[in-house]
């Protein structure tokens, strides 16, 4: 399945949620202010880089050039724009939002 | 019978706590500050937590089609709000330094924050 969380890891526990519940085989996808979970230099981005060896990490990039982030993606997650977006929602048969 | 309340200053302190364009706050915090501003009061503007991450430097809203509110933190100067506040800590566990900001601001300690957050008349959170 799709997790997508759209929530910053250091305001609410959504992300923290999500990692907990991503088994191998799905896939997370970090949307508005949850890509402040994929910056380099923040604990969250530790905790994903842990997560990636299993699951694939996608983030929107519209939302990172959005909040003045580009170039500060960790290395291993994959930025995607809308239609890459839709293509995650289409490709995994069921989508999690962590809201 | 009306009370005279021309030439009172107070001291106005904006608490920002939340990142840009994920929620509205951080937005309508830009629009009552220059309500305040146009009514001459002493204006301060905290950025803590996530409210750090307003002021980043280089945002391009474009393809999320939102307007880019950002260039009005450097536009505070010219309606004398010139006291700007950053959390040490909240910047420091975010990875950022000064650098990455678009403003000019003076970065201060929880325990300064604590105490500027005491010593005002008014507070406003956002």
């Amino acid at each position: 399945m799709l997790h997508t969380v759209n929530k910053s890891p250091t305001e609410r526990n959504a992300f923290d949620s999500c990692l907990a519940h991503a088994k191998k085989g799905s896939a997370i996808l970090l949307i508005e202010d949850g890509i402040y979970a994929a910056l380099k230099g923040t604990p969250a981005a530790k905790k994903l880089q842990e997560t990636m060896k299993t699951v694939p990490v996608y983030v929107l990039e519209p939302d990172v050039e959005a909040r003045g982030m580009k170039g500060r993606v960790v290395e291993g997650v994959k930025l995607v724009d809308y239609g890459g977006f839709v293509d995650l929602v289409a490709e995994y048969p069921t989508t999690q939002a962590w809201l | 019978m009306e009370e005279d309340t021309s030439g009172t200053v107070k001291k106005f302190l904006y608490v920002n706590r939340k990142a840009p364009y994920g929620t509205i706050y951080a937005l309508e915090s830009l629009e009552v500050v220059l309500i305040a501003a146009a009514f001459d009061q002493d204006v301060s503007l905290a950025f803590l937590d996530d409210g750090v991450y307003q002021i980043m430097k280089g945002q391009l809203t474009k393809g999320i089609d939102v307007k880019n509110f950002s260039p009005t933190y450097r536009a505070l100067e010219g309606y004398d709000i010139e006291k700007l506040y950053v959390e040490k800590e909240s910047m420091d566990e975010r990875g950022l330094t000064t650098d990455d900001f678009c403003v000019e601001v003076k970065v201060i300690s929880k325990a300064e924050m604590a105490a500027l957050m005491t010593s005002s008349d008014v507070v406003l959170s956002f």
